[in-house]
This record gives structure tokens, C-alpha cells and sequence, in this order.
């Protein structure tokens, strides 16, 4: 990790969105308390954590494999927390069929981890961090071992969720469609360090560089590399000329004369006529999604 | 013929070929002494008690059952619980000897045993510990223990190193992670361990034969051993004490096979 500094704000959902290894999780783990910085601070309400163990740090974390107590009940693995903080049974028995009753698993109590489902674990995992009314909850890459469909109801279920509890969430996670769907503030990270900061549509639209611009929105950008003649009208790429001038919400004025990577989304090329497209080519295959239908093209310019 | 059947008939082969001598000194513990003798040999006894009577009452079978009861405990106690701390750290601390510490235990669990009785006789000499139990059993301790801290290891880094952090978070300090949460999940290989140190401090004839001399803390092995007199030689009283011997084994054994048998984590993580 490098240089590595940002803040949640109260009741915020923060995504942190990164390839493997970017050091997302690492980040997750130092605030946990699992892992000791060398330098730096954490904070919570602006009291200084990084020299409390994990337990002292009233957060919740839920494990990308949930990571339940295989030994105990669904209803015990909810109360465990509880239990150590010495409340009451009424109390314990009071919070844990809410959270129940919250995300649907109150017919689940009596199971152990074993018979449940990957969906219904995720709800455990999740219900053992609601009980504990922690100022934070911690998410490592929480649906990534579900499959597709669970994943996307989760997803809603989860905002739904924040929107309910008015919960301070920080999420890992590689999957850009939940980053963007999820995220208030994203903050996208590469080889330990913080690539961009923003709103969903900010890295959408206006990523802050190539590696945001390549990792944000499937299919992928296409990058060209050419040259912006002097007058930053003219992208030059080989016998490739495009005009840019007002397409783009950059000034590129500054730019002129200078090499740079032009990015377009696959979403932003319009099929035209041969004689009055910009660029041509041949398309090598055509993947139909069914709402969409994305092709692949060898560009004769490029 | 079928493999299923070439399989089933070769396995009842195996399982006879290993039962004949159980079998023979259980059936010679329920002769009377005129059968015993009887020559040509009979196979099926009359179902007498006379000998484990004899064993219990002229050779004093329940003193020596007593003392292995001790010993064997007691070795399995202080083995188990020693064992499990120092595999839980070597299983979750991530060390530079880690892996040739574990090479090291696994080599030293195999030193032969004659090797090392002369210096173990000399220490316990030594401490005045010859003829009292925790001589035997801090022999059996030092001898089990690199074993079943193998085993053990083993068993401790199966347990998904996640869900103790998930203990952490919800409130555990690290003891109690260890014995709320780790030891649970990783009680097949206590088990295992347990059940391995009982059979061989309950077995163990050598150490048990050179460590305690004196009748009064002699454990069954060597109690057996020595039915024997100057002239007579009680086959029935050996095969009874035998069985008696063996029958705490195979319930215990049957006891924990259930725990020992995996499968308790599955459910935590994905899998």
C-alpha cells in the first residue's frame, strides 16, 4: 500500500473497486484490525483505532466465503457477539429474530451453516453483522461466490438494506457492475494506490486514467494512440483523422500538438454509411446478449 | 467372477488374517483349564469365567488396569493439551522455520525407541522419578508429543483462518477465539490425537518394563508379562487379562470414530 488516504463519510456506502491484488482487501483488513499499518492512522468518529484490537473497533466484517461458525446453529452464530458482550438472553433473543425477520431467515435459526444454501449463508454472514449495530460494516468481495442471478438480487437486497439501517458501509470489491449499482463514492485502486475518487457516473464518464478507463464499463474502452494536430481540432492516428473538436468535454486547446491516447466507449461508435464513416473495418464476431449486441471489429486505420 | 466379489472375499481376508490372534486368546479366555489342555486343541470353549476370576483375584488384573488407566490418561491429557498450543502456533503464525520445524517433529517421532531409553532411564534416575507415574508419563509425553503436534498442525490449518478472524471481530480475544471457535472445528484431530496417544501409552510395553520395577505401579503390559511364575506358565489368565486390555481400546475407538470422522467444518466456507 501506498499513500493510501480517504474518508467515509457518516451513512455512506464507499465501494473500494479494484483488479486482484490492488490492495482493496488489505485495506479492509488494516481498518478490521487483521493487519497492522506500518505508518499511517485510522479513525473512527475521529478517534484514533489502529492500536485497538479488531473487537475493540465496534465494526462488522463479512467474508467474501461468510466464514459462519459451522459448529453453531444459524440463530448462534447471529447471538455469538452478543453473547460476549454479555447481554441479556431476552435482548440477544429480541435482536437476533430481528435481524432474522430483516433479511428473511427466521425459518433458518435452528440450521447449522452446513444445510444452507450460498444465498442463505450470505444472509447469515450478513445478519451476524446487522446484530451487532457496529459504526461500520465491512464488506470483502461479499456475492462474489454467487452465482449470477443470487448475485444481482443481493445487490438489491444490500441497497435496500443500507437505505434501511442508515448504515456507513465500505465494500470490496473487483465487480464493476455492483461498484456502480452500490457504490455513493467509488474510489477505484490499482497496484496499492488510489487511481480516482467520485461519484459512479464521475468514473463512468470521466475517468482520471487509462487504468480507470480500461477497468470501468464492459465491454472495454477502445484506446487509440495518435497525435492532436495544433489547432486540438484533429486526431491523428497512422491515415486515421478524427475530427474532435466540441465532441469531447475536455478543452483539449491545451493539448494541441501533443501525443495523446484517444478512449472511446463501444456504446459512444455509431454504424454508419461506408462514405461517411470516420473509420471502417470487419467485423470478426458478434456477440448477442440480447438487449445488446456488441461487436467486434478489425479497423482498417488501426 | 465379478471384482466387487474378488474385492469383498480379499478383504475378509485381510480382516480375518489380522483378527485370528484376537480371536484365539478371547476363545482360550473362555476355556476352563481341563480345555485349555486338551490336546487335540478345541476351538469352541465352554464359555468358563474361571480364568478372568483367577486373572481379577490371584493377579491382581484390576490394580494393574489402574495404573494404565492413570498412566495412558494422564500421557493423552498432557500430550493433547501441550500439542494443541504449539500446532495452533505453528499453524497460524507464519514463520521462517515453520516447515522444517514440522520436518524436524516428523523426524524426531521416528527415532527408535532403544535409542534414546538409556538417557531417558539416566534423567528420570536422575530426578527420582523411576517407579512414579509421571516418570512413565513424562516419558510418554516427550515421546508422543512431536506426533500428535504433527497431527494436530495438520488438523489446525484446515480450520479456515476466517472464521477465527470473524471471532476476533465479534468480540474474542485470541484464547477465546482459540478454544470457542478453532478447537471445536479442529476436534476430529484432538480426536485423532487423543486416540493415538491413549493406544500407544496403553500398549507401550518397553519404557513401561525398564521405568517401573516395582509391582505396585506397573502398568497392564508389563503386569501381563509378568503372570508368568517360576513353574507355571497361566495361558488362561494371560488370554483373559489380554482381552480385558483390549476391550477399552475398541470402545474407545468406537467412541470417537464419529468425531474423528471429517466433514464437521464443511458448511463455513463456500465449498
Amino acid at each position: 500500500m501506498n499513500n493510501v488516504s480517504f474518508e467515509v463519510a457518516d451513512g455512506q456506502f464507499c465501494i473500494l473497486l479494484g483488479p486482484s491484488g490492488c490492495g482493496k482487501s488489505t485495506i479492509l483488513r488494516l481498518i478490521a484490525g487483521l493487519e497492522q499499518p506500518s505508518q499511517g492512522e485510522i479513525a473512527i468518529d475521529g478517534q484514533r483505532i489502529d492500536d485497538l484490537l479488531p473487537r475493540e473497533r465496534d465494526i462488522a466484517f463479512v467474508f467474501q466465503n461468510y466464514a459462519l461458525y459451522p459448529h453453531m446453529s444459524v440463530f448462534e452464530n447471529l447471538a455469538f457477539s452478543l453473547r460476549l458482550r454479555g447481554l441479556t438472553a431476552n435482548e440477544i433473543d429480541l435482536k437476533v429474530r430481528e435481524a432474522a425477520r430483516l433479511l428473511e431467515i427466521d425459518e433458518l435459526l435452528h440450521r447449522r451453516p452446513r444445510a444452507l444454501s450460498g444465498g442463505q449463508r450470505q444472509r447469515v454472514a450478513l445478519g451476524r453483522a446487522i446484530v451487532r449495530q457496529p459504526k461500520i460494516f465491512l464488506f470483502d468481495e461479499p456475492l462474489s461466490n454467487l452465482d449470477a442471478a443470487l448475485r444481482a438480487t443481493m445487490r438489491v437486497e444490500l441497497a435496500r438494506l443500507h437505505r434501511r439501517l442508515k448504515a456507513t458501509i465500505i465494500y470490496v470489491t473487483h465487480d464493476q457492475a455492483e461498484a456502480l449499482t452500490l457504490g455513493e463514492k467509488i474510489i477505484v485502486l490499482d497496484r496499492g494506490a488510489i487511481q480516482q475518487t467520485g461519484a459512479a457516473l464521475d468514473i463512468y464518464q470521466r475517468p482520471a486514467n487509462t487504468m480507470v478507463a480500461r477497468f470501468v464499463g464492459t465491454p472495454q474502452m477502445n484506446f487509440i494512440e495518435g497525435r492532436l494536430d495544433d489547432k486540438g481540432a484533429l486526431f491523428q492516428h497512422k491515415t486515421l483523422r478524427l475530427n474532435v473538436a466540441g465532441l469531447l468535454q475536455e478543452n483539449l486547446a491545451r493539448m494541441a500538438g501533443q501525443s495523446l491516447t484517444l478512449g472511446v466507449r463501444p456504446e459512444d461508435f455509431h454504424i454508419t454509411d461506408a462514405d461517411q464513416a470516420s473509420i471502417s473495418g470487419i467485423v470478426e464476431l458478434i456477440d448477442d446478449l440480447g438487449s445488446e449486441r456488441v461487436l467486434h471489429v478489425k479497423c482498417n486505420e488501426l | 467372477m465379478k471384482r466387487s466379489t474378488a474385492l469383498a472375499l480379499f478383504s475378509v481376508g485381510i480382516a480375518l488374517y489380522c483378527l485370528v490372534p484376537f480371536l484365539w486368546f478371547v476363545l482360550t479366555s473362555l476355556k476352563s483349564s481341563a480345555e485349555l489342555t486338551a490336546i487335540p486343541p478345541i476351538l469352541l470353549p465352554s464359555f468358563h469365567l474361571s480364568f478372568y476370576r483367577s486373572a481379577l483375584d490371584n493377579y491382581g488384573l484390576l490394580h494393574y488396569i489402574l495404573n494404565s488407566v492413570i498412566v495412558a490418561g494422564s500421557a493423552t491429557l498432557v500430550t493433547v493439551a501441550v500439542g494443541s498450543l504449539a500446532a495452533y502456533a505453528i499453524a497460524r503464525f507464519q514463520l521462517k522455520w515453520t516447515n522444517f520445524y514440522l520436518l524436524l517433529l516428523l523426524a524426531i517421532s521416528m527415532f527408535p525407541q532403544i535409542a534414546i531409553a538409556g538417557p531417558i532411564w539416566t534423567i528420570l534416575d536422575r530426578l527420582q522419578w523411576l517407579n512414579t507415574y509421571q516418570g512413565l508419563v513424562a516419558a510418554y509425553v516427550a515421546l508422543c508429543l512431536p506426533l500428535a503436534t504433527w497431527i494436530l498442525t495438520t488438523f489446525f490449518r484446515d480450520v479456515p483462518a476466517e472464521i477465527e478472524e470473524a471471532a476476533l471481530i465479534d468480540g474474542c480475544s485470541r484464547l477465546q477465539a482459540l478454544y470457542k471457535v478453532v478447537l471445536p472445528l479442529a476436534a476430529p484431530g484432538i480426536f485423532t490425537a487423543a486416540l493415538l496417544v491413549f493406544i500407544y501409552a496403553w500398549n507401550e510395553f518397553f519404557f513401561a518394563l525398564i521405568i517401573m520395577t516395582d509391582p505396585n505401579v506397573q502398568t497392564l503390559p508389563v503386569g501381563i508379562a509378568l503372570f508368568p511364575g517360576e513353574y507355571t506358565m497361566p495361558w488362561g489368565e494371560i488370554a483373559a487379562a489380554s482381552t480385558m486390555a483390549t476391550i477399552p481400546l475398541i470402545v474407545l475407538t468406537l467412541i470417537f470414530q464419529r468425531g474423528i470422522v471429517r466433514g464437521l467444518s464443511a458448511g463455513a466456507v463456500k465449498g
